[in-house]
């Protein structure tokens, strides 16, 4: 097999059908031919978890347009390779939204391609309205059509908001980085965008006080859909500042406004911001972070009220920097991209409950390191039932996740 | 009639000493008799919320640990004995029916409530704990557990869980799925894994989100961690009825064009309306064809806001009658009739069969008229309780349960209106589950490859097919069991 070792996808020859039978077409000629494929949208997200090495890329980008859209029964059904940007226009004109707010991570990767809908769901990739109920990406995925390692057309769910028939394989896919099957088609549950929003800044002494702070915000009856915790420096605010954000219908939020900086009270005096969507946009895309090309980036997922200690540690082994969203339970971390500092984010990620991802990484740490936990013997033993069951010659992007 | 496979006569046979080997794993404890295998108390398991099938198991088994399940799991598996999980059993498709060959691993004695975090907003519970249980747990501090199916004072989060189930209230607050942060699973080898946990995003498969839902086909859930939320400051009701389901309809999708999502939006056609009247004297207009129930959260001002906007784009469309709560008793008034719908339908047809499917919300008028010729057709009535919001339909199908034709027409009848869903662009099940009762419908929403995949992943979970088998998965084409000859 001639390793291709993250094949530049836009490179010629690169394939890129155009429609989901010439997809399943050119899955199939590879799966006769046993040639493991690198699965890519744009491929501007390539440096996440483990470098694929494939025999060659397929790509999704030619693969585009949006098939349904009624906004009356908040559906939208588009082709995988359909960009963000195009669907989010699409949605403005009804002033309507993903309520997952994916985020845009073109900055992070250094790169000037803008995210696909199949590459962020594979991702599973959500922003800061995940801490609302409902508000991870994989809970808007109403229904998948894919094609499967093999070359099969399979669809799971479909465009209704309720839906439990059959083994719910939308949320196995969500997420599972195009190693199980190439999506070709998601629809996505939307929500109207709410009218106004508003921001309150609060700042704080330290990440603990900080995380309580949001989570005393997260746990009022005011509705919520934003709780970050910037380092000192970020976007402009000198200290750690805890940023809560409102959304609802203009004339609500003046009052819930005032009640929620009484709960916020006890931690000091909050600020109001006005116009705070960018800022949101920022935290979206990871940007207060402020991670320099070299360094790696981690995501920890971890239940709030172990962050404050996970960050210590982080600290504690080597100088991290730090953005925390999901009123704390979502912590970004960026440091020296070394075998040393990732053993030192494993272990943290661990003491508190969590997991990790190695976000993004030069291709050597993500060659040498688990980029993902390694899952227990025997979950592991059934996840590779699981592939073979879906992409028998385990072709699709093989090292992706492990 | 839905069939069920061969019972295995080498198990069958074997009974005594399969009792004796479940009674060393599970003893007698202070909270009663840990195996159960006397033919009179069996009765009580031998069927769920589809009474309409009845099975008692070769024995029931109530375990109160997580070591216990996965002793017993580990013990099936290697005596090929099949199992049936049970939560309260209020399953409507029939999912924690037995099977005579079967033991029943029944989970309402692991019923505590673990851990509460208001911080994090989290608890962690016993998969026995009932739904109602755990917002009685948090509401001291004003928090709540949203999924709240109408069977939530008896049905068990772990049954929540592997039903995937709804509520009222799921289209702000969404489903099982949504509200779910981590289980506690036990594989059929007897192996106890951590899906998920206090965190938000697993790494790696989403595990939890493949588990959940999966009616029992996976492994047993012994613990859940929920999220809870905190409570909105208030909710108020209101009531529109009009002349026509199109009308009706329409006024759906204009609140939803408008950008209010209200926390639960109910549809009733006319003879729901009627039967629900009649129970509850909630003062439904009944010269209305379809009626709908709207609820809105906030404090009081807001409240008034939202109401007012409501009643605005409902009044646009010539209502017979629009009628907003001033005050808590009277939305209660108004939510009345609807939540004891039920026991109405009950009331007129003790038989009835509720269906669940869902369909795109354009689509109702159409349905609801297909549905009317069905019904004459079949001569069978039927009631629509309808979770509008988000497509959900209830059709009601009442029949005569003494007279088997009219059994197997009700039956006949149901599914030709789960076909007319998948017809018009929707499924077969919103939150009861295929269970048996939609078993044999799956070839109509998907195609023998999709079937083919499904069940290679309930393969990689269950290679020998022991867990709550001849559910979900059409018996042709099962990889284990056997057809009844
Ligand atoms: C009057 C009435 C109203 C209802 N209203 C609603 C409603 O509004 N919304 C809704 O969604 N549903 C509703 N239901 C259906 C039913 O209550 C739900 O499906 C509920 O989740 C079932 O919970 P249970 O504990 O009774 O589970 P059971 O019926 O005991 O089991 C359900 C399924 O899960 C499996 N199972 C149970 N526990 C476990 C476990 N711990 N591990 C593995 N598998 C397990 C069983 O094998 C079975 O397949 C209603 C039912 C009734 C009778």
């Amino acid at each position: 097999m001639s390793a291709a070792l993250n094949a530049p996808l836009n490179a010629p020859g690169a394939e890129a059908p155009a429609s989901e039978a010439e997809l399943a077409g050119a899955v199939r000629d590879a799966f006769a031919a046993r040639e493991s494929l690198a699965v890519q949208g744009l491929g501007g997200r390539a440096a996440s978890l483990r470098p694929v090495r494939a025999a060659r890329p397929l790509s999704t980008r030619a693969l585009t347009g949006i098939t349904l859209y009624r906004p009356q029964e908040l559906v939208l059904s588009a082709r995988a390779g359909t960009t963000l940007p195009e669907i989010e226009a699409a949605l403005a004109g009804h002033r309507q939204m993903i309520a997952a707010e994916p985020p845009d991570l073109a900055a992070l990767f250094g790169v000037a391609t803008p995210p696909t809908l199949g590459g962020l769901v594979a991702a599973g990739l959500s922003g800061p309205r995940r801490i609302g109920v409902g508000g991870a990406l994989r809970d808007q995925v109403l229904g998948v059509r894919a094609v499967t390692g093999d070359g099969e057309v399979i669809r799971s769910g479909g465009r209704v908001h309720k839906n439990v028939t059959g083994l719910d394989l939308c949320k196995l896919l969500s997420g599972s980085h195009g190693t199980l099957a190439v999506l070709s088609e998601i629809t996505l549950k939307l929500v109207p965008r709410p009218e106004a929003s508003l921001t309150l800044a609060l700042p704080v002494a330290d990440v603990a006080a900080g995380v309580a702070a949001l989570s005393a915000g997260l746990g009022s009856p005011y509705g919520v859909s934003g709780a970050a915790l910037l380092p000192a420096g970020g976007e402009g605010f000198s200290g750690p500042t805890a940023l809560l954000r409102l959304e609802d219908f203009f004339q609500f939020l003046g009052r819930r406004g005032d009640a929620l900086r009484g709960v916020l009270a006890p931690w000091g005096e909050a600020a109001r911001l006005e116009g705070a969507d960018s800022l949101w946009c920022a935290v979206a895309e990871a940007r207060p972070l402020a991670a320099a090309p070299e360094e790696a980036v981690w995501r920890l997922s971890l239940r709030p009220g172990r962050a404050a200690a996970a960050v210590a540690a982080l600290r504690a082994a080597f100088p991290a920097k730090l953005l925390l969203d999901w009123g704390g339970g979502l912590v970004w971390v960026a440091g020296p991209a070394s075998i040393a500092v990732h053993g030192a984010v494993m272990a943290a990620a661990r003491a508190a409950g969590g997991t990790f991802t190695l976000f993004r990484a030069p291709d050597s740490l993500r060659m040498a390191v688990p980029v993902l936990p390694p899952e227990p013997a025997p979950l592991a033993a059934i996840g590779a039932r699981v592939k073979a069951a879906l992409d028998p010659a385990g072709l699709l992007n093989p090292g992706r996740m492990g | 009639m839905i069939e069920l496979p061969r019972p295995d006569p080498a198990v069958l046979a074997r009974r005594a000493p399969i009792l004796a080997a479940l009674a060393a794993i599970v003893p007698d404890s202070p909270r009663g008799a840990g195996v159960i295998g006397d033919p009179v108390r069996l009765r009580a398991y031998e069927t769920d919320g589809l009474s309409a099938y009845r099975q008692p198991p070769l024995a029931v088994v109530l375990p109160e640990t997580t070591a216990q399940v996965a002793a017993l799991l580990r013990y099936c598996h290697r005596e090929g004995i099949r199992i049936i999980p049970r939560g309260a059993g209020t399953s409507l498709s029939g999912g924690a029916l037995p099977l005579e060959d079967g033991i029943v691993i029944g989970l309402m004695r692991m019923n505590r409530i673990l851990e509460v975090d208001y911080a994090d907003r989290l608890a962690v519970v016993q998969a026995g704990v009932t739904n109602l249980a755990i917002t009685q747990a948090v509401a001291g501090e004003g928090f709540f557990y949203a999924p709240d199916p109408s069977s939530q004072l008896a049905c068990m989060i772990g049954g929540n869980v592997m039903m995937n189930s709804g509520g009222a209230h799921c289209l702000k607050y969404g489903v099982t799925a949504n509200n779910l942060l981590g289980v506690t699973f036990v594989t059929i080898e007897g192996e106890v894994l951590q899906l998920g946990g206090g965190h938000l995003d697993a790494a790696g498969y989403d595990w939890l989100g493949l588990v959940t839902g999966s009616e029992g086909q996976l492994g047993i859930v012994t613990e859940v961690t929920v999220r809870i939320l905190r409570a909105a400051e208030g909710a108020r009701a209101m009531l529109a009825a009009y002349p026509s389901n199109e009308v009706a309809g329409q006024v759906v999708d204009a609140i939803i064009a408008s950008g209010i999502i209200p926390v639960a939006l109910e549809f009733m056609d006319r003879p729901a309306i009627h039967a629900c009247e009649a129970f509850a004297q909630a003062g439904y207009p009944l010269d209305a064809e379809a009626l709908l129930i709207i609820e809105v959260e906030g404090n009081a001002e807001e409240q008034d806001i939202l109401l007012d906007k409501l009643k605005d784009i409902c009044g646009r469309f010539a209502p017979i009658s629009l009628r907003v709560a001033e005050t808590a008793e009277q939305s209660l008034a108004i939510w009345k009739g609807r939540k004891g719908a039920f026991g109405a339908v009950g009331r007129i047809s003790p038989d009835y069969l509720c269906m669940d499917g869902t369909i795109p919300t354009g689509e109702l008028p159409r349905v609801l008229r297909r549905m009317q010729e069905m019904s004459d057709a079949y001569g069978l009535k039927v009631a629509n309780i309808f979770h509008a919001g988000d497509g959900n339909l209830h059709p009601l199908i009442m029949f005569d349960a003494n007279d088997p034709e009219s059994f197997r027409k009700a039956e006949a009848f149901g599914a030709d209106i789960l076909k007319l869903c998948v017809e018009v662009g929707g499924c077969l099940t919103g939150e009861h589950g295929v269970g048996v009762e939609k078993r044999d419908l799956m070839p109509v929403q998907f195609t023998a490859e999709e079937l083919a995949r499904q069940r290679a992943i309930k393969s990689a979970f269950d290679p020998q097919w022991l867990l709550n088998p001849a559910k979900v998965f059409p018996l042709a084409g099962n990889p284990v069991l056997e057809r009844v000859a």
